[in-house]
C-alpha cells in the first residue's frame, strides 16, 4: 500500500496536478475570503471563515473529481493495471494507497488557509474573539467531507477507461450526496421521511460538524461513506474477475 | 515442475478462449508458446499471473495455486505483459525502484537489485531520460529489468519482441537467454524463427486449444517429410515441360523462380531436364520442413 501512496504521491508532484490544485483552491478561496465584494471579510463584518467553509466543499467537486479522475482510470488504459495487480498486492492495497494519496493531497491543500484563520484571530476587536471551537469543528467536518469527495472520485474512476467519463460522473456524484438530498428534501414531500432523506446527504453532517460538535453519529456517516464507497470502487475494479 | 496447467478454460461471454488446455513445464525449461493471434496465449499467461481468474481447470505455479494462493504465486513469477506497459512519466530508476517495492523490496537491498539490473540490460546510458523518451528497445528492457528485479523462478513474457527493429530483436532474445538461464521461461511470440532460436520445447495453441506440445526436432519429424526445391533459371521456361518430372507435387512460378514441392529429393532429376532443355540453372536451394510449416499445417 506504501508503495503505490508513494507513487501516486509522486505522480502528483511531478505532473503539476498537485501544484494546479492547490493554486486554484488557495486563489479562489482567497479571493473569496479577502478580496470580491459581499463576500470578503471586512464587507461582512464578522470574525470568521464562514465563506471558506461554504465555499470549499464547491470548489472541492471540481478539485477533487480532477484529481482522482485518472487515478484507476489510467491504469487500465495504459495497460499498466496488468503490472500492479500481478505484483503481490491485493487490490483493496491498490485503492486504498491512492485513496490516502488523494486525501494527502486535500489535506495539504487545506493546511495554508489556517493562515486565514491566524489573521482573522489577529483582526477581531478584541483580538482573539472568534469561535474557535465551530472553525476546528468546520475544518474536521471539511476534512471527513473531502474524504467522501475521494472516495466517490475513485469510485468514479474505476467506472470507466475515459478521464472525462469518470471526471463527470465524480463531478455529479458528489453534487448529488453533497447537496442534491438536502434540495429534495425541501419540496417536503415525504413529510416525516424528509429529515432522514436530508440525512443521506454530506451536508447535513458538514453543518453538524461546522457547529463545533463532534457527534458519533456524523463520525459513522461520514466513515460509513467512505468504506461503502471503496467497496464499490473495489468491487468495479476487481470487475475484469467477473 | 515450475509451471503446472491442467484443464484451464477460459470462457469470454459465449467465446471459448481456452478450451481444457494442460501443459507443464519443467524447472530450467525455456517455452516457446506459439499461436496464431487471438488463440488464448495472452489468456493463459494472464490467468498464470492472477490478472484473471479462470471458469474451470488449475494452475500452480512454483507449487503455489495461482487463485487460492495467489500472493505466494505472484512472488515466483517476473512478468512482462503484452505491449509493455509502463509508467511512462517516470525516471528509469523511479519505475524499477517503484516495481521493487511492490514485489517488497526496499531499502539498499532495492537500490543494489535496481543497480545490477541496471548494468544487466545495459540502461546506463540512458539512465537521465524518461521512459517515454525511450525507443521501443530500450523500453523492453525497462520492462524486463522490471519483470527480473526480484529474480524470480518463472518468468512469463507475452511477445517481448514484437514491435522491434531486427537488431533489437536479437538483443533483446540474447538477454532473455543471458538472465533466464537458470529460470522457468515460458514466452509467446508468433514469430517461429524465435521459437527455433530460443526454445527447448515448443506449446502450440489454436482457437483455445493445444494442437502440439513437443520439442521442436520431434514436431518437425511428426510432419510428412517434404521437400521445397526454390529454383532460379536465367530464361523463361516451358513450365509443361518442367512438370514432367517425377515425384513433383506442385510447382509456384514467382518470375523466373520455381518454387517446387516433391516427395523426394528431385535435384538430380531436375539438372538432368535442364540439362537436356538447355535452361541455365542460376541458383537452388533445398529446404526441409521448417517449424513455420509445422505451425501452419497445425493451426489452419
Amino acid at each position: 500500500m506504501l508503495s503505490i501512496y508513494i507513487k501516486e504521491i509522486r505522480s502528483f508532484l511531478s505532473s503539476l496536478i498537485a501544484y494546479v490544485v492547490m493554486l486554484v483552491f488557495l486563489l479562489a478561496i482567497g479571493l473569496f475570503t479577502w478580496v470580491l465584494p459581499d463576500y470578503n471579510v471586512f464587507d461582512y463584518g464578522y470574525a470568521n471563515l464562514d465563506t471558506l467553509f461554504s465555499m470549499a466543499p464547491w470548489l472541492f467537486i471540481f478539485l477533487i473529481s480532477a484529481i482522482t479522475m485518472r487515478s484507476l482510470s489510467e491504469e487500465k488504459r495504459n495497460g499498466t493495471i496488468e503490472i500492479i495487480t500481478t505484483k503481490p498486492i491485493s487490490d483493496l492495497q491498490i485503492i486504498l494507497g491512492k485513496y490516502f494519496a488523494g486525501l494527502t493531497l486535500v489535506l495539504f491543500t487545506l493546511l495554508p488557509t489556517l493562515i486565514y484563520y491566524v489573521s482573522i484571530y489577529q483582526l477581531g476587536a478584541p483580538v482573539g474573539n472568534l469561535d474557535s471551537g465551530a472553525i476546528w469543528g468546520s475544518y474536521i467536518g471539511l476534512f471527513f467531507l473531502s474524504s467522501c469527495f475521494v472516495a466517490v472520485g475513485m469510485f468514479a474512476s474505476a467506472i470507466s477507461e475515459n478521464q472525462i467519463v469518470s471526471f463527470v460522473v465524480s463531478m455529479f456524484l458528489c453534487f448529488l450526496f453533497y447537496n442534491l438530498f438536502e434540495l429534495i428534501a425541501d419540496f417536503k414531500l415525504l413529510g416525516t421521511w424528509d429529515s432522514a432523506v436530508a440525512g443521506l446527504g454530506i451536508n447535513a453532517h458538514y453543518e453538524s460538524m461546522s457547529r463545533g460538535v463532534i457527534d458519533s453519529r456524523d463520525l459513522i456517516y461520514f466513515i460509513g461513506f467512505d468504506v461503502v464507497f471503496i467497496a464499490a470502487t473495489k468491487t468495479l475494479f476487481g470487475g475484469r474477475k467477473w | 515442475m515450475s509451471v503446472i496447467v491442467s484443464g484451464l478454460t477460459k470462457i469470454y461471454g459465449t467465446q471459448k478462449a481456452l478450451d481444457g488446455v494442460s501443459f507443464e513445464v519443467k524447472p530450467g525449461e525455456i517455452l516457446g508458446f506459439l499461436g496464431p493471434n487471438g488463440a488464448g496465449k495472452s489468456t493463459t499467461m494472464k490467468i498464470l499471473t492472477g490478472y484473471l481468474p479462470q471458469n474451470a481447470g488449475n494452475a500452480s505455479v512454483c507449487g503455489f495455486d495461482v487463485n487460492t494462493q495467489s500472493m505466494e504465486a505472484r512472488k515466483k513469477i517476473g512478468y512482462l505483459p503484452e505491449l509493455n506497459p509502463l509508467y511512462t512519466d517516470m525516471y528509469i530508476k523511479e519505475y524499477l525502484l517503484f516495481s521493487a517495492s511492490l514485489m517488497g523490496i526496499t531499502g539498499k537491498e532495492a537500490n543494489e537489485k535496481v543497480e545490477s539490473m541496471i548494468s544487466k540490460t545495459g540502461l546506463n546510458a540512458e539512465l537521465k531520460k524518461q521512459i517515454n523518451q525511450l525507443s521501443k528497445g530500450y523500453k523492453q528492457r525497462v520492462g524486463l529489468a522490471a519483470a527480473m528485479l526480484h529474480n524470480p523462478e518463472v518468468l512469463i513474457l507475452d511477445e517481448p519482441t514484437s514491435g522491434l527493429d531486427p537488431n533489437q530483436v536479437v538483443e533483446i532474445r540474447n538477454l532473455i537467454k543471458e538472465i533466464g538461464k537458470d529460470k522457468t521461461v515460458i514466452f509467446s511470440t508468433h514469430i517461429m524463427q524465435e521459437v527455433e532460436a530460443m526454445c527447448n520445447r515448443v506449446i502450440i495453441i489454436n482457437k483455445g486449444k493445444l494442437v502440439a506440445n513437443d520439442a521442436i526436432e520431434n514436431l518437425q519429424k511428426q510432419m510428412q517429410k517434404a521437400y521445397v526445391l526454390t529454383v532460379e533459371f536465367k530464361q523463361v521456361i516451358d513450365l509443361q515441360i518442367l512438370e514432367t518430372l517425377a515425384h513433383l507435387v506442385q510447382t509456384e512460378k514467382n518470375g523466373n523462380t520455381y518454387k517446387i514441392k516433391a516427395t523426394q529429393d528431385i535435384r538430380e532429376g531436375l539438372s538432368l531436364l535442364a540439362q537436356k532443355q538447355g535452361w541455365l540453372i542460376l541458383s537452388m536451394n533445398l529446404e526441409e520442413n521448417s517449424l513455420e510449416d509445422v505451425f501452419q499445417s497445425l493451426t489452419r
